[in-house]
């Protein structure tokens, strides 16, 4: 339906045009005079720092906005959908109450009639099939029944599985967030031969590796600009990094094991056998699902009564899913940020509303909250500074311990680097911190490491035994056949 | 394919428990004319839970069933037999303006639960107005079909059947249903696969809306005339029947089979207290305990599946 031919040098119509749009919400500007063409065969790394324009990007070029001036168009195409272009964005937009292949028909149009089903079926297992080759996922499972990164593996099926207008651009924000290692490896091989059969697809990602692995052009933005648009052989890591306007790179942080600290005696021993000392940062590592979660839930549930609250709990947790576990989505930011030290603020069974402020204005001063108001609602914040709230949240309360259950997913360099500067600081007056996180360079941040694998502990990793290859060597099991 | 959704295990087990129970306290009820006096006022029932369960599926809540179900059955007593044409166009008329309060509610994103509480004042205040003192007449047609005496099986269990069937078929297995309850998982979902939530939304309230008609219908062929306030405990029955028969009431989990089988059973559990000699001020009293007993064991029982 394009009549651009693929012949080299002549090339062919792109599947979406965007020229000098722009959008703004009410007074912020979140995208300012955009120039972008996306062609077939192309494979697009976006990259920028939160609030950059990204997401308000994809969603210009997946229809969800109209543009406030300038022009997206799609050349050959009436509109996005007849385009063939397929999002997979980062918040999750199954049906969790549906199973995998009802959830295909809720985006596929023509899925009706006798019969559906099996039509339906065939295309996700297809799909499943090509993308992640070895999943266990049947297309009459139950979403709600599924693990957080099974549920993403349908997700990203579902946006390249063969329906009435064939996909030709996908749009993938995040995807890897939830996998782990090997089956990011399966996506990024897919989102190749994808584009090498002539599809196109924009793939964002804080995981610069990944970028530098699946794009063969990076566009950085930066302020709603794009700042840089050119092939990924022109960039190199460091200059990709300075690009985005980052002074951190997540390769030259001090380890704070090399800082020798003063550690207390043992705090807290859980019966898995996690143990820690007041003012120690433990991590707790291995692939994603193997138990850390559980663990964390199951020791955080043993220091609170489910019948009172207290003014000075024992231990505070930090969300990992926001949605799920964190934001209050209809309150303030400052409430938000006030809940767990809501028993402080108490006076004759009535909130201090002075102190609430005092607190909220004290904690977005000191881990940089992006926001002109604290009394603006939670959702406005992106989802880097909503991570900062729920920080805050747990660190404004005095509880010794403070539970981290992969707060990091998602979340982009600036913030992680100044959240890590807050738990060593907090960790230096003596707080202890239980650290889950997926990524290999919070690992190493820590003083000492439990690895998981198979929901048990297969290593005790403390100081310079604290190594990539170490926690990788216990995270899998050698001689099996996965 | 699973055979059986392990969600349906328990509503049938106290199904299961009540029957025999009965039959044990009663064992002239184990008889055609037995069954049938059991369970044939759980037909409209079920078919008043069937429609609470749609619109609990869109995760909202309807706290006009009764009424509306009691409307239902003033048209078809004071007005269907007389002039068959009004009667018609009236409760086509009431299904559409189901449609129309379900569209209402998603586009101005009103609670469900205050405009239906809203909307049952005026049912009520219409049923009042169509049939201001008890009366009417079944037509004969509805009665003929409510009190038919086919072979071998009561009318009764032929009709639960059927209801339970074609709620299945409708809501679980076409498309369509896949569409309504796909909204009450992740309205977003929907929107953003370009599907108008306010039209899917309309569709949901109508489709309660015949199950609720139906209902009124069923029961007025059953008493053979009709009261302004004659189905009011409806309301909370209907949800009872829902929550009973494994239905949650936020994120479009249903189970349309469930449903049938709660109503049922909540019908029964009133039997069974008559049989028992429980005197009538004792009796909701004890519905209530029954209630509270299954819910109890649906809790553990999840508690128990989250533990393995």
């Amino acid at each position: 339906m394009v009549s651009g031919d693929t012949e080299a040098g002549a090339r062919a119509a792109p599947v979406v045009m965007l020229e000098g749009a722009s959008k703004s919400f009410g007074a912020l500007k979140a995208m300012d005079h955009v120039d972008l063409h996306v062609s077939p065969g192309e494979s697009l790394g976006l990259v920028g720092h939160n609030g950059a324009g990204k997401s308000t990007l994809v969603n210009l070029i997946t229809g969800l906005f109209a543009p406030s001036a300038g022009r997206v168009s799609y050349p050959g195409a009436s509109d996005h959908r007849m385009a063939g272009i397929r999002a997979i964005s980062q918040e999750g937009t199954l049906c969790p109450n549906l199973t995998v292949l009802e959830n295909l028909q809720v985006v596929q149009r023509d899925l009706n009639g006798w019969g559906w089903r099996r039509v339906a079926a065939r295309r996700i297992r297809t799909a499943l099939d090509a993308v992640f080759p070895g999943h266990r996922i049947r297309p009459d499972m139950l979403v709600a029944d599924m693990s957080l990164a099974e549920s993403q593996m349908v997700e990203i099926a579902i946006g390249f599985a063969e329906g009435p207008i064939p996909a030709r651009l996908v749009v993938l924000d995040e995807p890897t967030s939830s996998l782990d290692a090997q089956v990011s490896a399966q996506l990024l091989a897919h989102i190749r031969r994808f584009c090498a059969a002539g599809g196109a697809a924009i793939f964002i990602s804080h995981m610069l590796g990944e970028v530098f692995a699946v794009a063969d052009r990076i566009v950085v933005m930066r302020d709603g600009r794009i700042i840089a648009d050119r092939p990924t052989s022109g960039f190199s890591r460091q200059g990709l990094v300075d690009a985005m306007g980052h002074v951190a790179d997540d390769r030259n942080q001090p380890g704070p094991t090399a800082q020798a600290r003063n550690l207390g005696d043992t705090v807290l021993r859980t019966p898995e056998g996690i143990e820690a000392r007041r003012g120690e940062i433990v991590g707790l590592a291995g692939l994603a699902g193997h138990g850390q979660a559980e663990a964390l839930a199951r020791f955080y549930l043993s220091q609170g009564s489910d019948w009172r609250s207290t003014a000075r709990p024992s231990a505070v947790f930090v969300a990992g899913d926001r949605r799920r576990d964190g934001v209050m989505p209809v309150w303030s930011i400052r409430r938000n940020l006030t809940l767990a030290a809501l028993e402080t603020l108490t006076r004759h069974g009535l909130i201090d509303r002075a102190a609430e402020t005092a607190i909220g204005t004290d904690w977005q001063k000191r881990i940089g909250i992006r926001t002109p108001d604290m009394g603006n609602p939670i959702l406005s914040l992106s989802g880097g500074n909503q991570q900062k709230v729920l920080f805050a949240r747990a660190l404004a309360t005095s509880a010794p311990v403070v539970v981290m259950d992969d707060p990091m997913r998602g979340v982009d360099i600036g913030t992680k680097t100044e959240v890590y500067d807050m738990i060593r600081h907090e960790a230096a007056q003596g707080r202890t911190f239980l650290w889950y996180s997926t990524e290999m360079d919070e690992i190493l941040n820590c003083d000492r490491v439990f690895v998981f694998r198979d929901g048990a502990i297969s290593a005790e990793l403390e100081g310079p035994r604290i190594t990539e290859e170490n926690i990788l060597a216990a995270s899998f099991e050698f001689g099996d056949a996965a | 394919m699973r055979l059986i959704n392990p969600r349906l295990a328990l509503p049938i087990l106290s199904l299961a428990i009540l029957i025999v129970a009965v039959f044990w306290l009663q064992p002239r009820a184990m008889s055609y004319v037995g069954i049938n006096l059991l369970f044939n006022l759980a037909v409209p029932i079920a078919l008043a839970t069937v429609a609470q369960m749609i619109i609990i599926m869109v995760n909202d809540i309807d706290l006009s069933m009764g009424a509306f179900v009691s409307l239902v059955a003033c048209i078809t007593a004071a007005i269907l037999p007389g002039n068959p044409a009004l009667g018609v166009l009236m409760l086509l008329g009431c299904v559409l303006a189901y449609a129309a309060l379900g569209a209402l509610i998603e586009a101005r994103q009103l609670p469900a639960i205050v405009v239906t509480l809203g909307m049952s004042f005026v049912w009520g205040g219409a049923a009042v107005l169509i049939l201001p003192s008890p009366g009417g007449t079944s037509p004969v047609w509805l009665t003929a079909i409510m009190k038919a005496k086919p072979p071998l099986v009561p009318m009764a269990i032929i009709a639960s059947l059927l209801i339970a069937g074609v709620a299945h078929l409708l809501i679980m297995r076409s498309a369509f249903g896949v569409r309504l309850r796909a909204l009450g998982g992740n309205a977003r979902a929907v929107s953003r696969a370009g599907r108008s939530t306010v039209r899917l939304r309309a569709m949901a309230y109508a489709v309660a809306g015949c199950f609720a008609v139906l209902a009124g219908m069923a029961l007025v062929g059953l008493t053979t005339s009709g009261d302004a306030n004659i189905a009011l405990r409806y309301t909370l029955l209907s949800i009872a029947g829902v929550i009973l028969g494994g239905g949650e009431f936020t994120g479009g989990r249903v189970s349309p089979i469930g449903a049938v089988i709660g109503a049922l059973t909540l019908t029964l559990a009133g039997s069974f207290l008559s049989f028992l000699r429980l005197s009538p001020d004792w009796q909701i009293g004890a519905q209530g305990a029954i209630l509270i007993l299954v819910l109890a064991a649906r809790l553990l029982v999840r508690q128990a599946e989250k533990r393995t």
